[in-house]
């Protein structure tokens, strides 16, 4: 196995420049450099090679399986200068067994020492990537291992109902509880209501990850577009005082409040022979029932459009600048009540947020999903349990299957650890 | 010097089964063993199948192996386990008697012409570079052979403890196989130590079977063999009686004298088969155990209390046993007793059961971990096919986890290896609703019709068998009812419009062929067998197609085989861990690699891009 280094903050000029080695070298090799401190205690160094002195640092040593990729690590606390950098990356590339690392491959070890499982990389990934406040806490949750906390108790539970089922069956003969359905059935419908109440959650937390839809609605020329490079504090959608400027659908990614939001301009509303600009209407509209907010931008009291409201829809009045119809107004032409606006959307999304799960891919709700139906199923047949064991043995089975691939693997070694602890099974 | 195909070691339930199913591969073979007349022993229980084993039995039966058959002709008391239950957990059992098992058994073997039996003492094996060539007897004569499987059960290094008293053996009465053991040893073979236990013997004249309740065996017993339907020997009942307050006080008194709980022993027992130590320490809470006392014959008097295994001294026995309701003057003419042995990692064996390491040579039975005479046995079939096929230079064959509890059993006991004695149970296949004690012929015998194991008058019944099933289910299928007429059948169907075939309504609950033959008239026609058994295959139908999904991916990883020499230590980015996992373990296909414990996808991922890559480095 190579031991392998990288900067592990990021390049470029900065106050501090970590630089890791990981793997069977690496004591050995940040040994060339200076004497390494005790374990797990940061230490400050000189480091020298050959006769140079190359930088002064915290040097910090752990060592397998205690370290982020559960091999012997050293991290490097360097001054961040590019060069010095350079000259250190120099050094311990010469050295006898060292590599750069690939991209990844610290996270990858890391988990093929089973110290993150496959959420938890999902989660590392998203955390490089977080651009908004929100989206760095859920996925620091993730990272934490919040997704295995979550399914741990179902899995517990589903192996408790499955060993109970299964111990009717493999061990008829012998002294098992004989009506195990009332225990399982309580097991199968906790599991079941906290998939449903979790798959309602996991709406808002794709929201975070992937940015809310916040749409601008209202009728062609009433200034969307204009509103929409205020809220933007740029020139992203083009405006003009032609109505039908705005055929397709123009999306925004900004921050508000610390939620990455995506605001979309959409063709004004109204009936239109044009076929492009209906494409674009009919377009507008969907988008507008998908989106998780709506801003209705009107010109006049009681203007009604062809799309379903919501109770948290947020309505403006148009152009507040030429004409003072009626309030709240707001104006992306003088930016009047654009504050407001923005404070508005920012409180319509905050409690959409803090109900939000920490499931947050596409195949984690088709994971939830699976496993819901399954146990509706086990639930379904379980009065039959004393003739149909093998049925909701089955589906439980299913259910775990789906829940676990989430994470990893299960083995029927579990099932039988679960079924041995607690019966007395045997002749 | 002697020349064979084929030879095996030892006469217990694997070496018989290796042995025929050699033979009737059409190898010269050889069964050596330690004493003739002990072929086909029963070392414990005086019962063949049961839950997961039971499947096991049909499957050997599909092969046209004996272990079914022999049972058949020795059963004194058929029961179909899970009876009320579906059929995919329904498993047959049999109370067999001692004596005539063992004479069906040397019966069967002595109808293979190409089979010699002889009476020796294996000492070592003949070995060359990386491959096997023979057998030395203890008395130095060689044997030479292709092929050589050994099936030396609990003889390994055998050591059986009664309370603090220790003896080498093999089982009660035979010697232990010690020169083979250290042979075996200096091969690089990573070799362990388990136990088990066995009860102590009654003789059944002084019991008191009047104040007992009995258990009878079925009205309609079912039988192992597909070729059999009824029972060859009159049928008894089993006494039922149960432990109490008084027999735990005995035991728990006692525990520092038992060779379990005084640390005499070190290898690792069974849980699922615990002794009554292990009971009263483990379940202190429960006042009361189940015993079953099953007569070992029809006219042996000896009966085995199934349920009171043991390894405290002979006095303490004699005092528990005494305790018990009908057993107050009972005397016990051979107490019970523990054994530790050798087992060999199974992790070892490629799945045909071979040595890795050394060709032509294949374990089977108790030496790989496993316990029971089902599990040894179905082993034996596999490891004897496949050193046939070996022996005339044809691939080996091996199952899928996907058609077999054999092929579930030995994928489990070549990926996972074993913690304490592996024994078969239902829940460990998860196509369980597939994989059935009553389809095990359509699932196999084509499979051994291929092979050429499988005799003309089994092929010819199978195929009529096969004809008629098919044509039975064509004919249920061909018409699509309403629901209207569905009720007027007498089926209970909801009125939503969609119209069914007899087939689809043969999966609802309540269904049975009667309403099938309403529906269809001609169904009728079939015998009931033919027609319990399409009811049986349309019943899990719905759930078989959502697993087919899962099977395929399954056969797929299968099919992506890793070749042998495959060096792991040439890909960068796979943890050291991961690396010596697969080095030890040598998976031969991505399936097997991806069961590493500790595997990950994206170490899978890795393995599998390695794997394809054309230029891959072998070890030299
Ligand atoms: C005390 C005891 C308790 C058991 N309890 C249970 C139980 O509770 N439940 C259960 O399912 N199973 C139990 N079993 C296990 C069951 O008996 C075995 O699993 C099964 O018989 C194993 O079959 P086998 O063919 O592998 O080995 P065996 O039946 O042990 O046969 C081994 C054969 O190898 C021969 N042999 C050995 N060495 C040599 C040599 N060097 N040369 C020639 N021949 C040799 C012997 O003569 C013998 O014929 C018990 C076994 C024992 C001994």
């Amino acid at each position: 196995m190579d031991t392998i280094f990288a900067l592990a903050s990021a390049h470029g000029r900065a106050g501090v420049a970590v630089l890791r080695i990981s793997g069977p070298h690496s004591h050995w090799a940040a040994g060339q450099l200076c004497a390494l401190p005790p374990v797990r205690q940061a230490g400050l160094r000189v480091l020298r090679h050959g006769g140079e002195t190359l930088d002064q640092g915290l040097v910090l040593a752990f060592s397998a399986p205690n370290s982020f990729t559960g091999e012997d690590a050293v991290e490097l606390h360097l001054h961040g200068s590019i060069a010095v950098v350079a000259k250190v990356s120099e050094v311990l590339a010469q050295m006898e067994g060292l590599r750069l690392a690939d991209a990844g491959e610290f996270t990858r070890r890391a988990m093929d020492n089973g110290h993150l499982d496959l959420t938890q990389v999902e989660g590392l990934a998203d955390l490089i990537d977080a651009e908004s406040e929100s989206q760095r806490k859920q996925a620091l949750q993730v990272l934490s291992g919040a997704i295995a906390e979550k399914v741990a108790p179902w899995r517990a539970d589903l192996l408790r109902a499955a060993a109970l089922i299964e111990a009717t069956i493999d061990f008829a003969d012998e002294d098992v509880p004989i009506d195990v359905a009332p225990e399982v059935l309580g097991l199968l419908c906790r599991v079941k209501e906290d998939l449903v109440a979790e798959q309602a959650r996991t709406g808002a937390a794709t929201a975070i990850r992937e940015g809310f839809e916040v749409a601008i609605v209202g009728a062609p020329n009433v200034g969307k577009s204009t509103l929409l490079n205020a809220l933007a504090q740029r020139e992203a959608a083009i405006t003009s005082d032609i109505a039908g400027t705005t055929r397709d659908v123009i999306e925004v990614r900004m921050h508000i409040a610390g939620l990455l939001v995506t605001l979309l301009d959409t063709a004004g509303l109204r009936d239109s022979d044009d076929v492009v600009e209906s494409i674009g209407i009919a377009r507008a509209k969907q988008r507008a029932e998908a989106s998780d907010l709506r801003i209705f931008l009107l010109q006049q009291p009681g203007e009604a459009f062809d799309v379903a409201s919501r109770p948290d829809d947020i309505l403006r009045y148009a152009k507040s600048d030429v004409s003072t119809v009626a309030m709240p107004s707001v104006s992306g032409k003088t930016g009047a009540g654009v504050e407001d606006l923005l404070a508005e959307i920012a409180s319509k999304l905050a409690p959409k947020t803090s109900s939000a799960g920490v499931f947050s891919r596409q195949r984690h709700l088709l994971a939830l999903t699976t496993a819901e139906i399954a146990l509706g199923k086990a639930i379904n047949t379980l009065p039959r349990a004393s003739v149909m064991p093998e049925v909701i043995a089955t589906e439980i089975r299913v259910a775990l299957n789906a829940l676990e691939g989430i994470l990893g693997h299960i083995g029927v070694e579990d099932l039988l650890g679960e079924i041995f602890s607690s019966f007395c099974i045997g002749k | 010097m002697k020349q064979f195909d084929v030879i095996v070691v030892g006469g217990g339930h694997a070496g018989a089964e290796a042995a025929a199913a050699a033979a009737r591969m059409g190898s010269r073979t050889a069964l050596v063993t330690l004493r003739c007349d002990a072929i086909g022993v029963m070392s414990c229980n005086p019962a063949i199948g049961g839950l997961g084993k039971g499947h096991l039995v049909r499957e050997i039966d599909a092969f046209d192996g004996i272990m079914g058959e022999a049972a058949d002709r020795a059963g004194i008391q058929f029961r179909l386990l899970n009876r009320r239950k579906g059929p995919a957990v329904q498993g047959p059992r049999t109370q067999a008697d001692r004596k005539l098992y063992r004479q069906a058994i040397q019966a069967l073997l002595a109808e293979y012409e190409s089979l010699t039996i002889l009476q020796a003492e294996v000492a070592s094996l003949i070995i060359g570079s990386h491959r096997v060539g023979g057998i030395v007897l203890a008395d130095g004569s060689h044997i030479k052979a292709d092929a050589v499987i050994i099936t030396a059960g609990t003889f390994l290094n055998g050591v059986i403890h009664v309370g603090d008293q220790q003896r080498a053996g093999g089982r009660v009465g035979d010697a232990p196989s010690i020169l083979l053991a250290q042979q075996l040893a200096d091969l690089d073979l990573q070799r362990g130590r388990l136990k088990t236990g066995t009860p102590p013997r009654l003789d059944g004249r002084t019991i008191n079977w009047s104040v007992l309740d009995s258990q009878p065996g079925d009205d309609t017993p079912t039988m192992f063999s597909f070729l059999n339907s009824a029972p060859f020997v009159p049928q008894i009942s089993c006494g039922i009686t149960q432990t109490n307050a008084r027999t735990h006080d005995i035991v728990r008194h006692n525990l520092g004298r038992s060779a379990m709980y005084g640390g005499h022993i070190s290898g690792v027992g069974p849980r699922y088969c615990p002794s009554i130590e292990d009971k009263v320490v483990r379940f202190a809470d429960k006042d009361h155990h189940q015993i079953f006392l099953e007569p070992e014959g029809l006219d042996d008097p000896t009966v085995y209390p199934n349920g009171i295994s043991t390894s405290l001294p002979a006095d303490v026995q004699h005092q528990y046993v005494r305790s018990i309701l009908g057993l107050e003057s009972v005397v016990i003419t051979q107490p019970g007793y523990a054994i530790e042995y050798d087992y060999f990692d199974p992790r070892g064996l490629d799945p045909a059961l071979q040595v890795k390491a050394m060709s032509g040579l294949f374990f089977a039975g108790q030496i790989n971990g496993t316990t029971g005479y089902e599990e040894a046995a179905a082993q034996g079939l596999v490891a004897g096919l496949n050193a046939a096929l070996l022996a005339t230079g044809r691939p080996l064959v091996t199952l899928s986890r996907s058609e077999s509890y054999i092929g579930v059993m030995i994928d489990d006991l070549t990926t996972h290896g074993v913690t304490e004695p592996y024994r078969m149970f239902t829940s460990r296949a998860e196509y369980r609703l597939a994989l059935r004690a009553d389809n095990a012929d359509q699932r196999l015998t084509e499979t051994a019709i291929a092979l050429g194991c499988v005799s003309e008058k089994r092929t010819n019944s199978y195929s009529t068998k096969a004809g008629l099933l098919s044509a039975a289910q064509s004919l249920l299928s061909q018409t699509a009812f309403s629901p209207r007429e569905l009720q007027a059948a007498g089926v209970e169907v909801s009125a939503d419009g969609a119209r069914r075939s007899a087939y689809d309504v043969l999966a609802f609950e309540g269904v049975t062929p009667e309403h099938a033959a309403r529906l269809v008239p001609d169904f009728a026609s079939f015998d009931q067998a033919i027609q319990l058994q399409t009811a049986c295959d349309a019943l899990y139908v719905q759930y078989i197609q959502r697993q087919d999904r899962d099977i395929q991916r399954l056969r797929a990883d299968e099919a992506l085989a890793i070749p042998a020499g495959f060096d792991y230590s040439g890909i960068p980015g796979l943890s050291n861990e991961l690396t010596q996992k697969l080095k030890r373990v040598l998976p031969v296909n991505i399936f097997q690699a991806s069961k590493i414990e500790g595997m990950t996808p994206a170490a899978l991922l890795l393995l599998i891009s390695h794997v394809r890559r054309p230029s891959r480095r072998l070890m030299a």
